[in-house]
């Protein structure tokens, strides 16, 4: 056996990982935690549970922060589905092989790219949104949207570009338009390819999501800051909406790749 | 139509790839239920040529007809013509995420319109044909090169086409699975199908050719019925070539 896959394994393997991880986080916890003794901070962890969820006279009810984990979601889902939508429209546009498809997309791909999310952001609610008359919600959706349009529109366009030329060959000679020949025979076989960063730009959606608190739609973020405004309990606010991020990144990497896996052994 | 009018009729066709001409003023014509047989070496302009008469190319000059389809770049008719003019590759290209089945079906579905019955009632029918047909729920990673080019050929049969074209069917085989695609396409040649068929494998020509072509550095340099083809084609060079390829 050699020496540098070992060391790789022993660094790979599931509760090396782990706990690197978990040490990792203790140690920045330590780390909060003498800073805030030092600062006098006054830790009331003891208030965060009822933002999570609350047993009243009435029964069970669903906190804050699990609402906006709720609108959180809603948002980013939305958001992804318009991104994908658009994504493969940009990825065909580009492919299309007309020079005013082409250009058009690599123009939309470097504006979106070049811009900081902020600003697109604040393009579309301060300036579009006032022009089209659409509000903050829909300025968020929008935004995010295009701007992951952009993202996605790459992992399609490399993914078609990586299912082999001869399958188009194929496709036309038993007479397929360009359309029959990308949804039956071309798009099903790029899957395979796009699944892995796809799972990568759903998670960054989730994170991304984020930015919209700036123009105070609710979701978590926002949520975060509105309970801290009436408490003040800002670190424990904090770690709590970073770890409820976390906790729903990690769910979801581990969805898909438990969808890539049953995809890759099924073809 | 009259009888006479031939299935493919190609009139001093060009075809450039940048500035490097890949076809020099070819003509030829393919009568209903011929059987041509092109080879010669390397880089000389076979693949361009039947790739041309289903439109995966386009010429830059001269006249292509097929099946009374005027081909060029921006004909509107090309995907009437290529469900006339099946077309089997060196490569196969068989759709991986497809079983057998569907591989057979989804052009006659989709293009054809027909019912999913008819179509799996007819691509059982040319699986037989081939010899293959417990193979039909498979998936083409799971077939052997031969057996893969047969299902290839099927899926052409399957559209029912009035010409097929063949591009060196056999060069990606192993040498053992050769004679099962070839023992195939015999016995389509003498089902009456109209073939193009570019391929090196001289005793399957002399079988069933009607009409041999020799080409070299994208000029056709010889045409003539196998007897006067292998025997005394006019050509030096191809004589040359066939010396070297019977040798072996
Ligand atoms: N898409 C292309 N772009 C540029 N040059 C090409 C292209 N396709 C073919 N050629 C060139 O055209 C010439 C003829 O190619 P073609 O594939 O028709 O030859 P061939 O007779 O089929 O050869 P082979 O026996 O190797 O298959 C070759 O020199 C080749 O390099
Ligand atoms: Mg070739």
């Amino acid at each position: 056996m050699q020496r540098a896959p070992l060391i790789t394994r022993f660094f790979r393997s599931v509760p090396i990982s782990v706990g690197l991880y978990l040490f990792i986080v203790t140690g920045l916890v330590w780390l909060a935690f003498t800073g805030s003794q030092a600062m006098g901070y006054n830790w009331q962890w003891y208030r965060i549970p009822q933002y999570l969820y609350r047993l009243t006279d009435d029964g069970f009810e669903w906190g804050e922060i699990a609402v906006g984990l709720v609108k959180t979601l809603q948002l980013s889902s939305i958001a992804f589905l318009l991104a994908l939508v658009l994504g493969l429209l940009v990825a065909l546009l580009r492919l299309s092989g007309l020079v005013v498809g082409t250009g058009v997309a690599i123009v939309f791909l470097e504006i979106i790219r070049n811009t900081p999310l902020l600003v697109l952001l604040y393009l579309f609610y301060y300036v579009l949104g006032p022009v089209f008359g659409f509000n903050r919600y829909v300025a968020s959706i929008l935004c995010l949207g295009v701007f992951h349009a952009a993202l996605i529109s790459e992992i399609f366009r490399a993914g078609i570009n990586a299912v082999a030329q001869g399958q188009w060959e194929a496709a036309k000679s038993i007479g397929m338009s360009t359309g029959q020949a990308y949804r039956y025979i071309v798009l099903p076989q790029s899957v395979r390819f796009m699944l892995p960063p796809m799972t990568g730009e759903v998670v960054h959606m989730v994170k991304s999501s984020a930015i919209v608190s700036v123009i105070a739609v609710a979701e978590l973020t926002t949520i975060g800051r509105n309970i801290i405004s009436d408490t003040y309990m800002s670190f424990e606010i904090w770690f709590t909406i970073a770890a409820v991020y976390m906790v729903v990144t990690l769910i979801l990497s581990a969805g898909v790749s438990m969808v890539e896996k049953r995809y890759s052994t099924n073809s | 139509m009259p009888e006479a009018e031939p299935i493919i009729s190609a009139v001093e066709i060009d075809k450039f790839f940048g500035t490097f001409q890949a076809l020099k003023n070819v003509n030829l014509t393919v009568d209903q239920g011929e059987r041509v047989v092109i080879c010669g070496p390397s880089g000389s302009g076979k693949s361009t040529l039947i790739r041309c008469f289903n439109g995966l190319e386009n010429h830059d000059a001269g006249q292509l007809v097929v099946d009374g389809i005027d081909v060029h770049a921006d004909s509107k008719e090309i995907r009437a013509l290529r469900q006339d003019v099946g077309m089997v590759f060196q490569q196969f290209n068989l759709f991986p995420h497809l079983t057998v089945l569907e591989n057979l079906t989804i052009g006659p579905i989709k293009v054809r319109k027909i019912s999913k019955v008819e179509a799996e009632e007819r691509a059982r029918k040319y699986l037989n044909r081939v010899h293959i047909p417990e193979q039909a729920d498979k998936y083409p990673a799971q077939l052997s090169g031969g057996q893969q080019q047969r299902v290839a050929i099927a899926r052409s049969l399957c559209m029912e086409t009035r010409v097929m074209l063949f591009d060196e069917p056999t060069s990606a085989l192993d040498p053992e699975m050769i004679n099962e695609v070839l023992d195939v396409m015999v016995e389509l040649a003498n089902s009456g199908m109209t073939m193009v068929c570019v391929t090196h494998e001289m005793g399957f020509a002399r079988k069933i050719a009607d009409k041999m072509v020799f080409m070299e550095a994208g000029e056709i340099v010889e045409v003539a019925p196998p007897e006067k083809f292998f025997t005394k084609p006019d050509s030096a060079r191809c004589r040359a070539f066939l010396d070297q390829i019977l040798e072996h």
